[in-house]
């Protein structure tokens, strides 16, 4: 059971920092928690840098605490905003370069798989539009095709943010962000086309209107990809400094984004379908 | 997935030095993936290019036969050299391959393999960079490769190959190295010729990697500290990150250091040198070595004394063994398969203030070009 990593010479544990020792004791490794469990354990995030009243970050603290066995799971981001936060997570996370997410996730998987064969262990990418839809198209399509058992989770703000708002191939047709001063000029890449095309067993569309939709929606994703093949979920998660809305505005742009394009879509191959309907999630 | 294979593992040492071995008329191609065969490996992952693709093939004919766990044909050389680094995250012992314009693509990977410490063996079979398209030998792209931290070993021949890259393995996982390590040979020269290649027999193997006892804690959730990843980044703008950063850079140099006795230990020296006595001297890496023997016998036939020092290591550098072998040298000439000479370039910067020898600026071929043993004797005695 790797929980024993986290644990401390009983002798020592006092001289732990109390949030180590909180992590220890009422964190949520090898516990089942539900989402009205929030605020009675120890959550593996809690501090980061990114900005106030961002959606992204608030779709991550739900996404991590989504994940059905945080103790035998890794997770990949690259640049981009999200590894602000997912770096300082009480979970493995691996930075490689920008653009590599799916492809250092398979030979993680596969690496796994190998060494632990009698043991699931998760493996869940995490990164921007620009991360997977544009430098890292490539090795998520083909990540697909291969059948790979990960999950692939974009965090669409539909904007390279990190690099301070340029347009990325997420961003709807007409904007005008940076280096698209006269308005981006094709649409929102179809990824949800493309992973349907790719045989993707789990595919979701959603945004952070609905805290126990994004917890239902990465359990099954994460299940899904342990078992039967590879999982994507897309998520609005807008920038609120780069298309300047306010904190405050936040979850309301999310709900009018919802529902004038970005309404929830799940789409399951058969296999997933005969797996969930075969247990609980 | 099963490794069906029953090989029986014994030591590096006992592998490449003391077991009996026999003779085998095969291409480099041949010669590399028979080391593989022997390596215990769990993953290999491939994308074609000529020269490299026969190596790669065969090693999957071994993943059929059950001799490596898992191998699959990636989406490109990004593909193919990132899955491998998450491979060795995990502990699994891995292995890739590429040339010149493929090596060239996965660049960026290739030098942040270092700073993320992972061990795995990258063999490069040398091949012209683009532009114009060519598939000819040109070692060019080992220029590149001597600034990205990773080990880099230059085969002369398809033994070296066959040598190189078992050990490279051994090398790539020692505790106080925990560093990738490359195995150069020339393209074609080596690759598609064949050779006489001595080798222990098949039913031996290497000892599967030992992941707990490197430098760094695997990403497997089973090996504490899970709390601080390894691939943490430190992108604050703030003096305590630029030092971490530099530290770290530092660590991966000092890496190289703490490795010079392993890879002299498994490739037998750094360097090797012929008649050491001679005023005379060529210094070579690779199929130019194989050249230089030759003009170095032709120049004994015209009863003249020429000194050879083959360099194995490109990095670490074999920095004390050249100053050493070129104290007493009045004429060096340093013979490459590439425009620039990197070679030159390192053993001027390694020889500078060290020796007062005369530095020729050649010979050089490139593009695909044979190096006849005339040119060298000709670079050798033209100040005469
Ligand atoms: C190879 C490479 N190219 C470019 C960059 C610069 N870069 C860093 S983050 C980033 C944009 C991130 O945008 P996205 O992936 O959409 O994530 P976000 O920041 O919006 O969450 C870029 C272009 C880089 N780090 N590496
Ligand atoms: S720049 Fe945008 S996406 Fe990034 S942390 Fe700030 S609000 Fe969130």
């Amino acid at each position: 059971m790797a929980l024993r990593t986290l644990q401390v010479s009983p002798g020592f544990m006092r001289f732990m920092p109390k949030e180590y020792q909180d992590l220890v004791e009422k964190g949520p490794f090898g516990r089942k928690l539900k989402l009205s469990d929030l605020g009675t354990y120890k959550e593996l995030l809690e501090e980061h840098p990114m900005c106030e009243g961002c959606a992204m970050a608030f779709f991550i603290r739900l996404a991590l605490t989504a994940l059905p066995a945080p103790e035998h799971t890794v997770i990949l981001g690259t640049a981009g905003c999200g590894r602000l936060s997912l770096s300082q997570a009480a979970i493995p996370f691996v930075y490689g370069n920008y653009c590599d997410t799916n492809g250092v996730a398979t030979g993680i998987k596969r690496g796994l798989a190998l060494r632990f064969p009698d043991q699931p262990k998760d493996v869940v990418v995490m990164a921007g539009d620009g991360g997977l839809a544009d430098i890292g198209f490539s090795q998520v399509l083909h990540g697909w095709f291969r059948q790979e058992k990960f999950t692939t989770v974009m965090l669409d703000n539909e904007v390279y943010g990190n690099t301070g708002g340029q347009e990325s191939g997420m961003t709807k047709r007409g904007e005008v962000v940076k280096m698209a001063p006269v308005g981006k000029k094709f649409d929102k890449i179809d990824m949800i086309g493309l992973a349907k095309t790719a045989g993707v067993a789990y595919i979701a569309r959603l945004t952070p209107t609905n805290p126990s939709r994004i917890v239902s929606t990465i359990r099954k994703a994460v299940l899904i990809a342990r078992e039967v093949g590879p999982t994507y979920v897309q998520a609005y998660t807008s920038c609120n400094i780069e298309y300047a809305i306010p904190p405050q505005q936040v979850m309301e742009d999310a709900r009018r984004v919802e529902k004038e394009r970005y309404g929830f879509l799940e789409v399951m191959s058969e296999e997933a379908k005969a797996f969930l309907g075969g247990g609980e999630v | 997935m099963a490794n069906t294979v029953n090989q029986r593992v014994v030591t590096p040492e006992h592998l490449l030095f003391e077991a009996p071995r026999t003779k085998a008329f095969i291409t480099g191609s041949e010669a590399a993936s028979e080391a593989v065969r022997r390596a215990n490996v769990d993953i290999a992952i491939a994308y074609p290019i000529t020269p490299q693709s026969e190596t790669m093939e065969r090693i999957g004919n071994l993943f059929a036969e059950g001799y490596i766990r898992d191998y699959y044909r990636a989406e490109d050389e990004v593909g193919a050299f990132s899955a491998i680094s998450g491979a060795s995250r995990t502990g699994v012992r891995c292995m890739t391959a590429s040339s010149g314009p493929g090596l060239m693509r996965g660049l960026e990977t290739i030098a942040s393999w270092p700073g993320h410490r992972l061990p795995l063996v990258f063999l490069i079979m040398c091949r012209v960079i683009n532009a114009p398209l060519s598939i000819q030998p040109d070692n060019l792209e080992l220029d590149y490769m001597l600034t990205s931290g990773n080990i880099l070993l230059h085969g002369e021949n398809q033994q070296d190959f066959f040598d190189y890259t078992l050990a490279g393995f051994a090398i790539s996982e020692k505790c106080e190295v925990t560093l990738p390590v490359a195995v150069a040979v020339d393209g074609f020269f080596v690759t598609h010729a064949r050779a006489w290649v001595e080798m222990p027999s098949a039913e031996l193997k290497l000892p599967p990697r030992d992941c707990y006892s490197e430098a760094v804690p695997m990403i497997d959730n089973e090996n504490p500290p899970v709390r601080i990843a390894r691939d943490a980044p430190i992108q604050k703008s703030n003096f305590i990150s630029y030092q971490m950063h530099a530290a770290w850079q530092q660590e991966i140099h000092a890496a190289h250091e703490r490795s010079r006795k392993w890879v002299s230990r498994y490739i037998n020296g750094l360097v090797e040198v012929v008649n050491p006595e001679a005023e005379t001297l060529i210094v070579a890496s690779g199929s130019a070595v194989s050249q230089s023997r030759e003009a170095l016998r032709q120049a004994e036939e015209m009863g003249k004394k020429v000194g050879l020092i083959k360099v194995k290591s490109l990095r670490p550098f074999p920095t004390a063994e050249l100053r050493a072998a070129c104290r007493h040298a009045k004429r060096i000439i340093v013979p490459e398969f590439n425009c620039p000479g990197w070679l030159n370039r390192e053993v001027r910067a390694t020889l500078y203030g060290h020796s007062e020898a005369k530095i020729a600026d050649g010979p050089r071929v490139y593009g695909g070009i044979t190096m006849p043993t005339e040119l060298i004797l000709e670079w050798l005695f033209k100040s005469e």
